[in-house]
């Protein structure tokens, strides 16, 4: 029994495809949790790393969070969590947010320092204020960097949401856990298969993304 | 904080002995990562053309969820730490690649050139030149890398209790002793930041040409 056949086979079976346990409905479930904790690890993370960057402070603070919330283990904190808090939302987005928030925070950081400084002492010469010098000059020249820092916590989140089963909730990681537990390797195949499929679809979400909004100039700079 | 430190009897170590296994289960994969990935990065920097398939076929890897690899491996290795190990490695490959193409590719050209001005063969010049000045790049990847490897262990208590200090998240369910999970997470973040540390202590002591004030990353 190789892989590949696995994969035929799960996705052969019409089984699959109804009910509660759905391919597309634990696709949905999957994309939501993902979406849902990607939002709030960019609604903490870009602010912080992007003004932080803009003016200069705070770097090494910022690297010592970064490395602690690195520190976490995801599974320990998701059980931990669940432990203390029972079931609900909130022990499943913690760990997916302090996974994500590190890769966000360090890359903006690191993007917006990087800058070359003449066009930001233009901007400023031209008596921009320093949040639309942060806005209008800084973030559309970093805007590669921090994409990929983005696309990183992306990733990471999608292929990690599945530990969420491990506590009962749905999306893919249900596939993988009870497969796991059945003896049934075609699930656990299949399952792993859709989350890969789904990292993949990210990057090109991605990819896609930074085609249309980077500006062209500096895209041929970068 | 009582029994914090009880272990109970069904994990077969002792708190020190589950932080060995921990790191044994952690560092293992890094260094084979790093041994492979040194060559493999060697090659992308060689042969521009083959970086964006490596790169490609890494990032899809890193997609497929440990406890699926864990599974599928199951069949090959039983329900050992082998079987923990291997995804592990793979894993570290992703965070290394690039940054070993992007520390060697960072040499200045003028560097290279005076390097072989002074008659330095190409693998001289590698190992001497390139490799040294890239070892800040290297170090900032290695040191990702072994902090996600320290934290993704404990995902191995789902198979057959191969997680190491994850084990105890397990006991804390099956005893309801929630402590032994704060135990569990705690010793884990510290460990890792404790092998973070010594990485940066690596780097500094690798690299006495650079600035030590306002280096960080």
């Amino acid at each position: 029994m190789n892989v590949l056949h696995f994969v035929q086979a799960f996705f052969g079976d019409g089984a699959h495809w109804h009910g509660q346990d759905a391919i597309p409905t634990r696709v949905t479930e999957h994309l939501l949790y993902s979406l849902e904790a990607l939002a709030v690890a960019a609604a903490i993370g870009l602010p912080v790393g992007l003004v932080t960057g803009h003016y200069g402070r705070g770097g090494n603070a910022l690297a010592l969070i970064a490395t602690a919330a690195r520190a976490l283990p995801s599974f320990g904190l998701l059980v931990l969590m669940f432990t203390w808090l029972g079931f609900g939302q909130l022990p499943v987005m913690i760990p997916l947010v302090a996974l994500a928030v590190p890769p966000i925070l360090v890359t903006s950081y690191e993007a917006i320092r990087s800058l070359d400084p003449s066009p930001v002492d233009a901007a400023r010469g031209m008596g921009m204020s320093e949040a639309r010098v942060l806005v209008q000059v800084e973030l559309p020249v970093a805007l590669p960097l921090v994409l990929s820092g983005l696309r990183t916590a992306a990733v990471q989140i999608v292929s990690t949401a599945t530990i969420a089963a491990y506590v009962g909730f749905g999306g893919l990681g249900r596939y993988i856990i009870d497969g796991l537990y059945q003896k049934d390797y075609e699930k656990v195949v299949g399952g792993a298969t859709l989350v890969a499929g789904m990292a993949l679809a990210t990057l090109l979400v991605f990819w896609a993304v930074s085609r249309f909004a980077v500006s062209p100039g500096v895209r041929r700079g970068g | 904080m009582s029994g914090f430190f009880d272990i109970p009897s069904d994990l077969q170590h002792s708190y020190s002995g589950l932080i060995g296994l921990h790191l044994r289960e952690a560092l293992i994969p890094v260094l084979a990562g790093l041994l492979v990935s040194l060559p493999l990065a060697q090659l992308c920097v060689r042969f521009r053309w083959l970086y964006p398939p490596v790169f490609g076929v890494t990032t899809v890897l890193y997609a497929i969820p440990s406890l699926a690899f864990f599974v599928v491996l199951i069949d090959y290795t039983g329900m050992t730490e082998t079987t923990v190990m291997i995804p592990l490695a793979v894993y570290s490959l992703v965070v290394l690649v690039p940054a070993i193409v992007d520390g060697v590719r960072s040499v200045p050209p003028e560097t290279l050139a005076a390097a072989t001005a002074m008659g330095l063969g190409p693998v001289r010049r590698y190992l001497q030149v390139q490799l040294p000045i890239a070892v800040p790049a290297i170090i900032a990847g290695l040191r990702v890398a072994t902090v996600s490897s320290i934290s993704l262990v404990s995902v191995g208590m789902l198979i057959g209790n191969q997680g190491a200090l994850g084990n105890l998240l397990n006991d804390a369910q099956i005893y309801h002793r929630p402590e032994l999970a704060v135990n569990s997470v705690v010793t884990t973040a510290v460990l890792a930041i404790l092998v973070d540390a010594l990485l940066v202590l690596v780097r500094l002591l690798l690299t006495p040409w650079m600035p030590r004030k306002g280096v960080t990353r």
